[in-house]
Protein backbone atom coordinates (compact mmCIF):
# COMPACT_ATOMS: atom_id res chain seq x y z
CA UNK A 1 0.00 0.00 0.00
CA UNK A 2 2.64 2.21 1.11
CA UNK A 3 4.21 2.70 -2.25
CA UNK A 4 0.73 3.25 -3.84
CA UNK A 5 0.79 7.41 -2.78
CA UNK A 6 4.18 8.27 -3.80
CA UNK A 7 3.67 6.72 -7.29
CA UNK A 8 0.69 9.83 -7.67
CA UNK A 9 3.57 12.49 -7.62
CA UNK A 10 5.27 11.20 -10.51
CA UNK A 11 2.36 10.33 -12.92
CA UNK A 12 2.35 12.73 -16.25
CA UNK A 13 3.38 15.63 -15.33
CA UNK A 14 2.30 16.08 -11.40
CA UNK A 15 5.62 16.93 -10.43
CA UNK A 16 6.87 19.27 -12.71
CA UNK A 17 3.37 21.05 -12.64
CA UNK A 18 3.98 21.21 -8.68
CA UNK A 19 7.70 22.99 -9.49
CA UNK A 20 6.23 25.03 -12.08
CA UNK A 21 3.24 26.20 -8.73
CA UNK A 22 6.13 26.32 -6.13
CA UNK A 23 7.75 29.17 -8.89
CA UNK A 24 5.01 31.47 -8.89
CA UNK A 25 5.11 31.25 -5.12
CA UNK A 26 8.36 32.02 -4.73
CA UNK A 27 7.98 34.70 -7.86
CA UNK A 28 5.08 36.19 -6.19
CA UNK A 29 6.80 36.11 -2.66
CA UNK A 30 10.17 37.60 -4.51
CA UNK A 31 9.02 40.47 -6.42
CA UNK A 32 6.55 41.68 -3.39
CA UNK A 33 9.64 41.46 -0.93
CA UNK A 34 12.08 43.24 -3.36
CA UNK A 35 9.08 46.16 -3.32
CA UNK A 36 8.85 45.86 0.33
CA UNK A 37 11.99 46.41 1.19
CA UNK A 38 12.71 49.21 -0.80
CA UNK A 39 8.97 50.98 0.05
CA UNK A 40 8.84 49.27 3.42
CA UNK A 41 12.54 51.77 4.48
CA UNK A 42 11.11 54.24 2.83
CA UNK A 43 8.10 54.31 4.89
CA UNK A 44 10.14 53.64 8.28
CA UNK A 45 11.97 56.61 8.06
CA UNK A 46 8.62 58.46 7.02
CA UNK A 47 7.41 56.55 10.74
CA UNK A 48 10.18 58.37 12.74
CA UNK A 49 9.57 62.10 11.45
CA UNK A 50 8.29 64.23 13.90
CA UNK A 51 5.74 65.61 11.38
CA UNK A 52 2.27 64.66 13.46
CA UNK A 53 0.48 64.59 9.92
CA UNK A 54 2.69 62.25 8.18
CA UNK A 55 2.97 59.75 11.67
CA UNK A 56 -1.01 59.96 11.80
CA UNK A 57 -1.51 58.90 8.15
CA UNK A 58 1.51 56.44 8.04
CA UNK A 59 0.09 55.02 11.40
CA UNK A 60 -3.30 54.71 9.53
CA UNK A 61 -2.20 52.81 6.86
CA UNK A 62 -0.10 50.53 8.97
CA UNK A 63 -3.18 49.65 10.93
CA UNK A 64 -5.32 49.13 7.97
CA UNK A 65 -2.73 46.81 6.45
CA UNK A 66 -2.95 44.86 9.79
CA UNK A 67 -5.96 44.70 10.57
CA UNK A 68 -7.51 43.79 6.87
CA UNK A 69 -7.18 39.59 6.80
CA UNK A 70 -5.28 39.70 3.66
CA UNK A 71 -7.89 37.73 1.58
CA UNK A 72 -10.10 41.01 1.80
CA UNK A 73 -7.46 42.82 0.15
CA UNK A 74 -6.65 40.58 -2.37
CA UNK A 75 -10.71 40.04 -3.39
CA UNK A 76 -10.45 44.27 -3.19
CA UNK A 77 -8.16 44.17 -5.89
CA UNK A 78 -8.55 41.57 -8.10
CA UNK A 79 -12.79 41.95 -8.57
CA UNK A 80 -13.17 44.89 -6.49
CA UNK A 81 -11.05 47.09 -8.86
CA UNK A 82 -12.72 45.04 -11.50
CA UNK A 83 -16.07 45.96 -10.86
CA UNK A 84 -15.97 49.59 -9.32
CA UNK A 85 -13.62 50.48 -12.18
CA UNK A 86 -13.29 48.51 -14.60
CA UNK A 87 -9.60 48.00 -14.09
CA UNK A 88 -8.78 44.31 -15.10
CA UNK A 89 -5.85 43.31 -13.54
CA UNK A 90 -4.47 39.61 -13.82
CA UNK A 91 -4.55 37.38 -10.16
CA UNK A 92 -0.82 37.58 -10.23
CA UNK A 93 -0.32 41.20 -10.54
CA UNK A 94 -3.05 41.62 -8.31
CA UNK A 95 -1.05 39.26 -5.48
CA UNK A 96 1.81 41.11 -6.01
CA UNK A 97 0.18 44.75 -5.48
CA UNK A 98 -1.32 43.22 -2.17
CA UNK A 99 1.79 41.43 -0.69
CA UNK A 100 3.67 44.42 -1.53
CA UNK A 101 1.05 46.82 0.43
CA UNK A 102 1.59 44.02 3.14
CA UNK A 103 5.18 43.83 3.24
CA UNK A 104 5.82 47.48 2.73
CA UNK A 105 3.56 48.31 6.51
CA UNK A 106 5.14 45.96 7.86
CA UNK A 107 9.10 46.41 6.60
CA UNK A 108 8.11 49.96 7.61
CA UNK A 109 6.97 49.43 11.44
CA UNK A 110 10.15 47.19 11.53
CA UNK A 111 12.57 49.82 10.13
CA UNK A 112 10.95 52.07 12.55
CA UNK A 113 11.73 50.76 15.32
CA UNK A 114 14.96 49.98 14.17
CA UNK A 115 16.25 53.52 13.67
CA UNK A 116 14.43 54.53 17.11
CA UNK A 117 16.77 52.00 18.58
CA UNK A 118 19.40 53.87 17.79
CA UNK A 119 20.31 56.07 20.49
CA UNK A 120 20.51 59.80 20.08
CA UNK A 121 24.14 60.03 21.42
CA UNK A 122 25.46 57.87 17.98
CA UNK A 123 23.86 60.67 15.63
CA UNK A 124 25.02 63.50 17.81
CA UNK A 125 28.53 61.94 18.06
CA UNK A 126 28.92 61.28 14.23
CA UNK A 127 27.80 64.83 14.18
CA UNK A 128 30.47 66.06 16.47
CA UNK A 129 33.03 64.40 14.88
CA UNK A 130 32.05 66.60 11.78
CA UNK A 131 29.83 63.68 9.42
CA UNK A 132 27.15 65.23 7.82
CA UNK A 133 24.02 64.38 8.40
CA UNK A 134 24.21 61.49 5.63
CA UNK A 135 27.89 60.44 6.46
CA UNK A 136 26.06 59.65 9.49
CA UNK A 137 23.61 57.58 8.16
CA UNK A 138 25.77 55.70 6.10
CA UNK A 139 28.39 54.80 8.30
CA UNK A 140 26.86 54.72 11.93
CA UNK A 141 23.28 54.02 11.52
CA UNK A 142 22.04 52.32 8.40
CA UNK A 143 25.39 49.44 9.27
CA UNK A 144 23.45 49.48 12.48
CA UNK A 145 20.14 49.08 11.37
CA UNK A 146 20.58 46.42 8.43
CA UNK A 147 22.10 44.21 11.50
CA UNK A 148 18.84 44.37 13.48
CA UNK A 149 16.38 44.27 10.51
CA UNK A 150 17.59 41.23 8.77
CA UNK A 151 16.17 38.16 10.62
CA UNK A 152 12.99 40.68 10.68
CA UNK A 153 13.09 41.06 7.39
CA UNK A 154 13.66 37.25 6.95
CA UNK A 155 10.78 35.83 8.95
CA UNK A 156 8.58 38.68 7.21
CA UNK A 157 9.73 36.77 3.66
CA UNK A 158 8.75 33.09 5.14
CA UNK A 159 5.93 34.42 6.13
CA UNK A 160 5.02 35.78 2.62
CA UNK A 161 5.93 32.27 1.00
CA UNK A 162 3.87 30.46 2.96
CA UNK A 163 0.66 33.41 3.04
CA UNK A 164 1.04 33.09 -0.59
CA UNK A 165 -1.59 30.05 -0.89
CA UNK A 166 -4.05 32.49 -0.27
CA UNK A 167 -3.81 33.67 -3.71
CA UNK A 168 -5.30 30.58 -5.20
CA UNK A 169 -9.22 32.05 -4.13
CA UNK A 170 -8.04 34.86 -7.22
CA UNK A 171 -7.34 32.13 -9.77
CA UNK A 172 -3.43 31.54 -9.17
CA UNK A 173 -3.00 28.21 -9.34
CA UNK A 174 0.30 28.08 -7.01
CA UNK A 175 1.99 25.12 -5.63
CA UNK A 176 -0.31 24.33 -2.85
CA UNK A 177 -3.76 24.71 -5.52
CA UNK A 178 -1.55 22.33 -7.75
CA UNK A 179 -1.00 19.65 -4.77
CA UNK A 180 -4.88 19.58 -3.99
CA UNK A 181 -5.74 19.29 -7.43
CA UNK A 182 -3.29 16.03 -7.98
CA UNK A 183 -5.12 14.63 -4.43
CA UNK A 184 -8.69 15.31 -5.38
CA UNK A 185 -8.26 13.73 -9.53
CA UNK A 186 -6.51 10.50 -7.37
CA UNK A 187 -9.39 10.59 -4.96
CA UNK A 188 -10.67 7.73 -5.94
CA UNK A 189 -7.98 5.62 -7.27
CA UNK A 190 -4.88 6.30 -4.69
CA UNK A 191 -6.99 7.53 -1.49
CA UNK A 192 -3.81 7.88 0.47
CA UNK A 193 -2.18 10.29 -1.87
CA UNK A 194 -2.87 13.22 0.43
CA UNK A 195 -0.28 12.20 2.61
CA UNK A 196 2.76 12.02 0.03
CA UNK A 197 1.23 14.97 -1.68
CA UNK A 198 1.42 16.92 1.36
CA UNK A 199 4.65 15.85 2.57
CA UNK A 200 5.81 16.90 -0.57
CA UNK A 201 4.92 20.05 -0.62
CA UNK A 202 5.83 20.41 2.76
CA UNK A 203 9.22 19.90 1.86
CA UNK A 204 9.15 22.41 -1.12
CA UNK A 205 8.32 25.06 1.01
CA UNK A 206 11.34 24.27 2.96
CA UNK A 207 13.95 24.15 0.28
CA UNK A 208 12.19 27.45 -0.33
CA UNK A 209 12.39 29.34 2.25
CA UNK A 210 15.57 27.35 3.91
CA UNK A 211 18.48 29.04 1.65
CA UNK A 212 17.15 32.45 2.64
CA UNK A 213 17.50 32.04 6.25
CA UNK A 214 21.03 30.75 5.82
CA UNK A 215 21.57 33.77 3.78
CA UNK A 216 20.40 35.60 6.14
CA UNK A 217 22.70 33.77 8.88
CA UNK A 218 25.93 34.59 6.84
CA UNK A 219 24.77 38.15 6.58
CA UNK A 220 24.01 38.94 9.95
CA UNK A 221 27.48 36.57 11.29
CA UNK A 222 29.26 39.41 8.15
CA UNK A 223 27.67 42.68 9.19
CA UNK A 224 28.44 41.83 12.71
CA UNK A 225 32.06 42.08 12.44
CA UNK A 226 32.40 44.90 9.99
CA UNK B 1 14.94 70.30 7.59
CA UNK B 2 16.36 70.41 4.25
CA UNK B 3 17.15 66.66 4.52
CA UNK B 4 13.72 65.81 5.50
CA UNK B 5 12.14 67.70 2.43
CA UNK B 6 14.70 65.75 0.27
CA UNK B 7 13.44 62.59 1.82
CA UNK B 8 9.97 63.78 1.41
CA UNK B 9 10.92 64.40 -2.59
CA UNK B 10 12.17 60.92 -2.87
CA UNK B 11 9.22 59.21 -1.38
CA UNK B 12 7.16 61.03 -4.08
CA UNK B 13 8.89 60.39 -6.99
CA UNK B 14 9.27 57.24 -5.80
CA UNK B 15 5.18 56.57 -5.39
CA UNK B 16 4.98 58.37 -8.52
CA UNK B 17 7.02 55.45 -10.50
CA UNK B 18 4.91 52.78 -8.57
CA UNK B 19 1.99 54.55 -9.69
CA UNK B 20 3.78 54.59 -13.24
CA UNK B 21 4.29 50.79 -13.07
CA UNK B 22 0.93 50.17 -12.02
CA UNK B 23 -0.30 52.63 -14.82
CA UNK B 24 1.41 50.88 -17.65
CA UNK B 25 0.06 47.55 -16.48
CA UNK B 26 -3.15 48.19 -16.28
CA UNK B 27 -2.79 49.90 -19.62
CA UNK B 28 -1.90 46.79 -21.26
CA UNK B 29 -4.08 44.84 -18.87
CA UNK B 30 -6.53 47.04 -20.77
CA UNK B 31 -5.00 46.49 -23.88
CA UNK B 32 -5.58 43.34 -23.98
CA UNK B 33 -9.71 43.23 -22.86
CA UNK B 34 -10.18 45.80 -24.59
CA UNK B 35 -12.78 44.51 -26.97
CA UNK B 36 -14.77 43.43 -23.65
CA UNK B 37 -14.89 46.56 -22.42
CA UNK B 38 -17.37 47.99 -24.99
CA UNK B 39 -18.90 50.14 -22.01
CA UNK B 40 -17.71 50.53 -18.21
CA UNK B 41 -20.99 50.14 -16.59
CA UNK B 42 -21.64 46.45 -18.03
CA UNK B 43 -19.01 44.01 -16.81
CA UNK B 44 -19.56 41.27 -18.93
CA UNK B 45 -19.71 40.31 -22.07
CA UNK B 46 -22.33 39.61 -24.45
CA UNK B 47 -22.91 36.55 -26.60
CA UNK B 48 -20.91 38.71 -29.65
CA UNK B 49 -18.23 40.17 -28.26
CA UNK B 50 -17.05 36.56 -27.40
CA UNK B 51 -17.52 34.93 -30.80
CA UNK B 52 -15.50 38.00 -31.74
CA UNK B 53 -12.56 37.72 -29.38
CA UNK B 54 -12.60 33.74 -30.15
CA UNK B 55 -12.46 32.65 -26.52
CA UNK B 56 -14.91 31.98 -23.94
CA UNK B 57 -13.81 32.30 -20.18
CA UNK B 58 -15.14 29.40 -18.25
CA UNK B 59 -15.03 29.36 -14.32
CA UNK B 60 -14.60 25.06 -13.10
CA UNK B 61 -13.37 23.60 -10.01
CA UNK B 62 -10.06 22.62 -10.66
CA UNK B 63 -10.18 20.18 -7.47
CA UNK B 64 -13.28 18.76 -7.23
CA UNK B 65 -13.49 15.16 -9.06
CA UNK B 66 -15.96 14.23 -10.71
CA UNK B 67 -17.19 17.36 -11.49
CA UNK B 68 -14.01 19.83 -12.33
CA UNK B 69 -10.69 18.51 -12.04
CA UNK B 70 -7.00 18.61 -13.27
CA UNK B 71 -5.71 15.17 -14.70
CA UNK B 72 -1.88 14.28 -14.31
CA UNK B 73 -1.32 15.88 -17.51
CA UNK B 74 -2.65 19.25 -16.81
CA UNK B 75 -5.41 19.41 -18.10
CA UNK B 76 -9.21 19.89 -17.23
CA UNK B 77 -11.23 17.23 -16.88
CA UNK B 78 -14.89 16.08 -15.63
CA UNK B 79 -18.75 16.07 -15.89
CA UNK B 80 -18.48 19.90 -16.31
CA UNK B 81 -15.66 20.39 -18.08
CA UNK B 82 -17.28 17.93 -20.67
CA UNK B 83 -20.41 20.31 -21.17
CA UNK B 84 -17.94 23.62 -21.14
CA UNK B 85 -16.12 22.12 -24.35
CA UNK B 86 -19.35 21.58 -25.64
CA UNK B 87 -20.06 25.15 -25.68
CA UNK B 88 -16.94 26.04 -26.65
CA UNK B 89 -17.27 24.07 -30.17
CA UNK B 90 -20.92 25.01 -30.37
CA UNK B 91 -20.01 28.68 -30.43
CA UNK B 92 -17.07 28.01 -32.49
CA UNK B 93 -14.96 29.58 -29.86
CA UNK B 94 -11.23 28.54 -27.53
CA UNK B 95 -11.97 27.53 -24.34
CA UNK B 96 -10.25 29.08 -21.70
CA UNK B 97 -10.65 27.83 -18.06
CA UNK B 98 -10.59 29.68 -14.89
CA UNK B 99 -9.68 27.99 -11.69
CA UNK B 100 -12.37 28.86 -9.59
CA UNK B 101 -13.23 27.91 -5.28
CA UNK B 102 -16.85 27.77 -4.01
CA UNK B 103 -16.34 31.02 -2.11
CA UNK B 104 -15.47 33.08 -5.19
CA UNK B 105 -17.79 32.03 -7.54
CA UNK B 106 -20.07 34.88 -7.49
CA UNK B 107 -17.35 37.32 -7.61
CA UNK B 108 -16.04 36.38 -10.86
CA UNK B 109 -19.44 36.57 -12.57
CA UNK B 110 -19.57 39.70 -10.34
CA UNK B 111 -16.48 41.27 -11.75
CA UNK B 112 -17.29 39.81 -15.07
CA UNK B 113 -13.56 38.04 -14.81
CA UNK B 114 -15.47 35.04 -16.52
CA UNK B 115 -18.11 34.63 -18.75
CA UNK B 116 -19.76 31.20 -17.58
CA UNK B 117 -19.65 29.63 -14.44
CA UNK B 118 -19.89 26.14 -14.30
CA UNK B 119 -18.58 24.52 -11.15
CA UNK B 120 -21.30 22.35 -9.67
CA UNK B 121 -22.89 25.32 -9.09
CA UNK B 122 -25.81 25.06 -6.75
CA UNK B 123 -29.35 26.95 -7.51
CA UNK B 124 -30.16 28.83 -4.79
CA UNK B 125 -32.56 31.75 -3.97
CA UNK B 126 -29.81 33.86 -2.59
CA UNK B 127 -27.74 33.30 -5.38
CA UNK B 128 -30.20 34.20 -7.80
CA UNK B 129 -29.76 37.57 -6.46
CA UNK B 130 -26.69 38.23 -7.30
CA UNK B 131 -25.80 36.05 -11.06
CA UNK B 132 -28.59 34.62 -13.58
CA UNK B 133 -28.81 30.60 -13.56
CA UNK B 134 -29.57 28.88 -17.32
CA UNK B 135 -31.58 26.00 -17.45
CA UNK B 136 -30.49 23.09 -14.49
CA UNK B 137 -28.59 20.25 -16.41
CA UNK B 138 -28.09 17.78 -13.18
CA UNK B 139 -30.16 17.20 -9.90
CA UNK B 140 -28.51 16.32 -6.37
CA UNK B 141 -30.61 15.24 -3.33
CA UNK B 142 -29.42 13.09 -0.15
CA UNK B 143 -28.75 9.63 -0.55
CA UNK B 144 -28.61 6.95 2.53
CA UNK B 145 -25.83 4.21 2.11
CA UNK B 146 -25.38 1.36 4.49
CA UNK B 147 -24.41 -2.12 4.63
CA UNK B 148 -25.16 -4.79 1.81
CA UNK B 149 -26.35 -7.49 4.93
CA UNK B 150 -28.77 -5.01 6.45
CA UNK B 151 -29.70 -2.85 3.28
CA UNK B 152 -31.79 0.37 4.19
CA UNK B 153 -34.20 1.12 1.33
CA UNK B 154 -36.77 3.07 3.08
CA UNK B 155 -36.12 5.62 5.42
CA UNK B 156 -38.88 3.90 7.46
CA UNK B 157 -36.61 1.07 8.15
CA UNK B 158 -34.36 3.25 10.17
CA UNK B 159 -36.93 4.11 13.00
CA UNK B 160 -34.82 3.49 15.98
CA UNK B 161 -31.97 2.75 14.55
CA UNK B 162 -28.82 4.82 14.63
CA UNK B 163 -28.52 6.85 11.17
CA UNK B 164 -24.80 8.69 10.68
CA UNK B 165 -25.02 12.18 9.74
CA UNK B 166 -22.15 15.24 8.80
CA UNK B 167 -22.67 18.52 11.28
CA UNK B 168 -24.07 21.63 8.92
CA UNK B 169 -25.34 19.27 6.20
CA UNK B 170 -28.92 19.37 4.45
CA UNK B 171 -28.78 15.76 5.91
CA UNK B 172 -28.63 16.75 9.47
CA UNK B 173 -31.64 19.34 8.45
CA UNK B 174 -33.53 16.99 6.63
CA UNK B 175 -33.49 13.95 8.74
CA UNK B 176 -33.97 16.09 12.09
CA UNK B 177 -37.12 17.77 10.46
CA UNK B 178 -38.76 14.82 9.30
CA UNK B 179 -38.06 12.02 10.90
CA UNK B 180 -37.13 12.86 14.69
CA UNK B 181 -37.86 9.24 15.33
CA UNK B 182 -34.02 8.31 13.44
CA UNK B 183 -31.18 8.32 16.38
CA UNK B 184 -28.80 10.94 14.70
CA UNK B 185 -25.33 10.15 14.89
CA UNK B 186 -23.24 13.18 14.02
CA UNK B 187 -19.65 13.96 13.19
CA UNK B 188 -17.98 17.17 11.98
CA UNK B 189 -15.87 15.47 8.63
CA UNK B 190 -16.82 12.59 5.87
CA UNK B 191 -13.51 10.84 7.09
CA UNK B 192 -15.11 10.27 10.11
CA UNK B 193 -18.22 9.26 9.21
CA UNK B 194 -17.37 7.42 6.76
CA UNK B 195 -15.19 5.42 9.45
CA UNK B 196 -17.87 4.99 11.84
CA UNK B 197 -20.23 3.80 9.11
CA UNK B 198 -16.97 0.91 8.44
CA UNK B 199 -16.89 -0.20 12.38
CA UNK B 200 -20.74 -0.08 12.72
CA UNK B 201 -21.01 2.78 15.27
CA UNK B 202 -23.97 3.42 12.77
CA UNK B 203 -26.60 1.37 11.06
CA UNK B 204 -26.36 3.72 7.79
CA UNK B 205 -24.70 7.28 6.79
CA UNK B 206 -26.55 10.11 4.49
CA UNK B 207 -25.21 13.04 2.50
CA UNK B 208 -25.14 14.31 -0.98
CA UNK B 209 -26.21 11.00 -3.03
CA UNK B 210 -23.35 12.18 -5.85
CA UNK B 211 -20.71 11.65 -2.51
CA UNK B 212 -22.40 8.67 -1.12
CA UNK B 213 -22.69 6.74 -4.44
CA UNK B 214 -19.09 7.02 -5.56
CA UNK B 215 -18.17 5.99 -1.93
CA UNK B 216 -20.11 2.59 -2.22
CA UNK B 217 -18.30 1.96 -5.32
CA UNK B 218 -15.16 2.52 -3.54
CA UNK B 219 -16.36 0.27 -0.33
CA UNK B 220 -17.43 -3.80 -1.17
CA UNK B 221 -19.91 -4.66 1.21
CA UNK B 222 -21.48 -1.34 1.23
CA UNK B 223 -24.69 0.02 -1.24
CA UNK B 224 -26.63 2.83 -1.54
CA UNK B 225 -30.06 1.50 -0.68
CA UNK B 226 -32.17 5.06 -1.07
CA UNK B 227 -30.38 6.94 -4.02
CA UNK B 228 -32.48 10.38 -4.02
CA UNK B 229 -34.45 11.70 -0.83
CA UNK B 230 -35.28 14.90 0.80
CA UNK B 231 -34.92 18.50 -0.86
CA UNK B 232 -34.14 17.88 -4.57
CA UNK B 233 -31.41 20.75 -5.60
CA UNK B 234 -30.83 21.50 -9.28
CA UNK B 235 -26.84 22.16 -10.51
CA UNK B 236 -27.24 25.03 -13.26
CA UNK B 237 -25.19 26.96 -15.23
CA UNK B 238 -24.26 30.52 -14.66
CA UNK B 239 -23.69 33.90 -16.06
CA UNK B 240 -23.32 37.30 -14.88
CA UNK B 241 -26.83 39.31 -13.07
CA UNK B 242 -28.52 40.63 -16.94
CA UNK B 243 -26.19 39.08 -19.74
CA UNK B 244 -29.32 38.36 -21.72
CA UNK B 245 -27.59 36.90 -24.85
CA UNK B 246 -25.82 34.35 -23.21
CA UNK B 247 -27.97 33.47 -21.04
CA UNK B 248 -30.35 32.99 -23.98
CA UNK B 249 -27.98 30.93 -25.85
CA UNK B 250 -26.94 28.43 -23.42
CA UNK B 251 -30.34 27.41 -22.45
CA UNK B 252 -31.03 27.25 -26.27
CA UNK B 253 -28.24 24.91 -26.29
CA UNK B 254 -29.37 22.81 -23.21
CA UNK B 255 -33.10 22.24 -25.01
CA UNK B 256 -30.78 21.05 -28.29
CA UNK B 257 -28.86 19.12 -26.82
CA UNK B 258 -31.43 16.86 -25.11
CA UNK B 259 -32.12 15.68 -28.57
CA UNK B 260 -28.85 13.81 -28.73
CA UNK B 261 -29.29 13.11 -24.38
CA UNK B 262 -25.83 14.58 -24.54
CA UNK B 263 -25.55 14.88 -20.60
CA UNK B 264 -26.45 11.33 -20.31
CA UNK B 265 -22.95 10.40 -22.58
CA UNK B 266 -21.46 12.88 -20.08
CA UNK B 267 -22.30 10.74 -17.37
CA UNK B 268 -21.16 7.71 -18.95
CA UNK B 269 -17.97 9.97 -19.97
CA UNK B 270 -16.80 11.19 -16.56
CA UNK B 271 -19.29 9.77 -13.83
CA UNK B 272 -19.89 6.45 -14.53
CA UNK B 273 -16.38 5.50 -13.69
CA UNK B 274 -16.89 7.18 -10.33
CA UNK B 275 -20.61 6.38 -9.22
CA UNK B 276 -20.73 2.86 -11.04
CA UNK B 277 -23.34 0.88 -13.67
CA UNK B 278 -25.77 0.10 -11.18
CA UNK B 279 -27.29 3.49 -10.69
CA UNK B 280 -30.44 5.13 -12.22
CA UNK B 281 -28.66 7.95 -14.82
CA UNK B 282 -32.02 9.96 -14.42
CA UNK B 283 -31.79 10.28 -10.98
CA UNK B 284 -29.35 12.81 -11.07
CA UNK B 285 -29.06 13.75 -15.00
CA UNK B 286 -31.63 16.62 -16.64
CA UNK B 287 -32.12 16.83 -20.02
CA UNK B 288 -32.87 19.79 -21.87
CA UNK B 289 -33.44 21.40 -18.42
CA UNK B 290 -36.78 19.85 -17.13
CA UNK B 291 -37.14 18.33 -14.41
CA UNK B 292 -39.65 15.18 -13.45
CA UNK B 293 -39.99 15.13 -9.88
Amino acid sequence: MQDLGIRVLFMGNNFARLMEGLWITIRISLIAVALSIVFGILLGMLMTVKNPIIRALTKVYLEFIRIMPQLVLLFLVYFGLTKSFGINLSGEVSAVIVFTLWGTGEMGDLVRGALISIPKHQYESGEAIGLSKWQVYYHIIIPQILTRLVPLAINLTTRMIKTTSLVALIGVVEVLKVAQQIIEANRYTVPDSALWIYGTIFFLYFIACWPISLVAKRLEKRWKTA
Amino acid sequence: MKKLLSLLLTVVLALGVLAGCGNTEEASNEAESNTEKASKDVVYRTLDEIKESGTIKIGVFSDKNPFGYVDEKGEYQGYDVYFAERIAKDLGVEVEYVSTDAANRVEYLKSGKVDIVLANFTVTEERAESVDFALPYMKVALGVVSPDGALITEPEQLNGKKLIVTKGTTAETFFTENYPEIELVKFDQYTEAYNALLDGRGDAFSTDNTEVLAWALQNDGFSVGIESIGNLDTIAPAVSKGNETLLEWINDEIVSLADEEFFHADYKETLEPVYGTSVDIDSLVVEGGVIEE
